[in-house]
């Protein structure tokens, strides 16, 4: 029995509509350790979505096996915390019953109604949104929506925090405020975190490790590039860090050099 | 909810503070009293024409003897007081309108109430399995089609006794819409909501409650609406068959003992109440669902 905390092992990951399969993914073998930071990037449509919802339960793996300390995951759970690319809060709950709804599903046994309040409070606090807690998703800015939608995901208290393309949709300003953020309860929690990416720098800046994925179909894991950049890491500093710009580097020849996107391949 | 409460203080007072106080209070006023009058016109105005031209068209050409229908200053002198006093009470049969219009609305409220409970559960139950909805659908398509008087024989042969019948009536007339939308609005639920529910492991009843009604609600409120508006309808052929008090059987009644202005009385008294049945179930469904729709 190895010791690994979340191991991904010869997974295969294909679709199959009707007679024709297409296969996603192909061969993932990877190994994280508890509280790592890793980063997956690669190309649109090659399948970070796909690892991604297979390591959260939400969809199956066709062939190989992801085990959690051990143990087989093969459904969703708040252990596997997702932070979904769109932010997914429920529109007709405000950002305090967004997070509550969590809390009660999650704690409804273990904390009294008291606990669980400060529990609520504590986590919009920890993303610096407790002054907008009774306002509902439609009137407050997409940043604060993916700050909600983390504060959610953080209250599961999960074992290992999945962020899909949190920042995907926001503005450059609004993007760095929320990587420091989460540079922050990182080293404040020291969460397990797996985060996608299309951004060579948000990568660079936040990860202990890069996962490089390859074109689909049947894409799989080209390289993985450690960054031992030490932390805390202050974006301005880092900029002409040696390592920092190496590193960088090195993700850019592999995504525009080794494994350029083809565009209309299908 | 109110967007402004938390918002930042509002921008730098102006500086001439008298001068532009002032200007508000006169400009706003004639402003005010132009949009009534604007909503007088374009609203109110339009159907008041309307209507007195048709009752206009209608007393020529039915006025003069040997008319086979009575004219309006004919229902308004026949049927005075049932216009004028809808509450009066001259004997457990002889009652107002009004009275008799509640009478029926609390019949159509256990027809419809039921109907809308088993519509949103079957529709639920029926929108999470599309393969039960591909099975369902065209019979229900077929059924909905049903004329409220169609279902009468069946129902009192069902039930034997007139009461559930007639409930039972109202209620197999206002379900099919009741079901075929919210099974529609059940399958619009997006997979971010359902990739939610199924992280926090939520189960059956909590993602009934937490996730399908709410996320479903624009469009069970568009059934419930139809179905509200059906369920009215079969009053008449429900009330045929309990007799009693009811709206719907007082025009059977008055059918039978030939007091065409009373019926036409109670058409119009019919007609009001369904329109404002379809309003309040709108503005309900509105409010319900404002979460959902912003
Ligand atoms: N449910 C599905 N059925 C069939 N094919 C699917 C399904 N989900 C994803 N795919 C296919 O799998 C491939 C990978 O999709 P995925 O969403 O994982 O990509 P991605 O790397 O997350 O892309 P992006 O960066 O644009 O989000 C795509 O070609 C897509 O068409
Ligand atoms: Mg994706």
């Amino acid at each position: 029995m190895d010791q690994s905390y979340l191991k991904i092992d010869r997974v295969f990951k294909s679709y199959s509509k009707g007679p024709k399969t297409t296969e996603v993914l192909a061969d993932i073998r990877l190994t994280i350790d508890k509280g790592e930071f890793v980063s997956i990037i690669g190309h649109s449509g090659c399948g970070k979505s796909t690892l991604l919802n297979l390591i959260a339960g939400l969809t199956v793996v066709t062939t190989g096996a992801i085990k959690l300390e051990g143990r087989e995951v093969n459904a969703p759970g708040p252990d596997r915390a997702v932070v979904f690319q769109n932010h997914s809060l429920l529109p007709w709950l405000s950002v305090y019953d967004n997070v509550k709804l969590a809390v009660s599903k999650v704690f409804g046994s273990k904390k009294t109604k008291a606990e669980r309040h400060d529990w609520i409070m504590q986590n919009l606090d920890l993303v610096q949104m407790t002054h907008a807690s009774d306002k509902r998703p439609g009137e407050i800015s997409g940043g604060m929506r993916q700050r909600v939608g983390i504060a959610r995901a953080l209250a599961m208290e999960p074992k290992i925090l999945l962020l899909d393309e949190p920042f995907g949709a926001l503005d450059a300003l609004t993007r760095a405020h929320l990587q420091d953020a989460v540079m922050d309860i990182h080293a404040r929690l020291g969460n397990t975190m797996i985060m996608i990416t299309h951004d060579v720098d948000e990568a660079v800046l936040l990860a202990d490790r890069i996962v490089m994925m390859t074109n689909g179909p049947a894409a799989t894991i080209g390289d993985v590039l450690p960054v031992a950049i030490p932390r805390p890491r202050d974006r301005i500093a880092l900029a002409s860090h040696p390592d920092y710009v190496r590193a960088r580097e090195a993700v850019l020849r592999f995504l525009y050099e080794r494994h350029r996107f083809v565009e209309a391949a299908e | 909810m109110n967007v402004t409460v938390l918002k930042p203080a509002p921008s730098p007072a102006p500086k001439p503070a008298a001068q532009v106080l002032a200007l508000p209070v006169v400009a706003k006023r004639p402003q005010w009293i132009a949009g009534l009058g604007r909503v007088l016109g374009e609203s109110v105005a339009p159907p008041v024409v309307v209507l007195g031209v048709l009752l206009l068209i209608w007393q020529i050409a039915f006025s003069g003897a040997g008319s086979g229908l009575p004219a309006p200053t004919d229902v308004w002198e026949q049927s005075r007081e049932l216009i004028t006093s809808p509450f009066f009470v001259y004997g457990t049969q002889d009652i107002g309108l009004g009275w008799r219009v509640l009478t029926s609305l609390e019949r159509v409220a256990y027809g419809f109430g039921l109907a809308a409970v088993v519509g949103v559960l079957v529709g639920a139950i029926l929108g999470q399995s599309a393969l039960m909805m591909r099975g369902f659908d065209p019979i229900f398509q077929v059924l909905r089609t049903v004329p409220p008087l169609a279902w009468l024989p069946i129902s009192l042969a069902a039930f034997m006794d007139s009461g559930p019948s007639a409930i039972f009536v109202i209620f197999i007339t206002a379900i099919w819409p009741i079901i075929i939308n919210t099974a529609a609005g059940v399958r619009a639920i997006p997979q971010d909501y359902r990739n939610v529910a199924a992280v926090l492991r939520l189960n059956q009843i909590e993602f009934f409650f937490k996730i399908m009604v709410p996320s479903a609600a624009p469009y069970i409120f568009s059934g419930l609406r139809i179905g509200v508006g059906l369920s009215w309808l079969a009053i008449v052929a429900a009330e045929m068959l309990t007799g009693g008090v009811g709206i719907g059987f007082f025009i059977w009644d008055a059918w039978n003992s030939s007091r065409l202005t009373d019926i036409i009385v109670a058409l119009v008294y019919i007609g009001l109440t369904g329109f404002v049945l379809d309003r309040l179930v709108g503005w309900i469904g509105r409010v319900v669902s404002r979460g959902t729709t912003e």
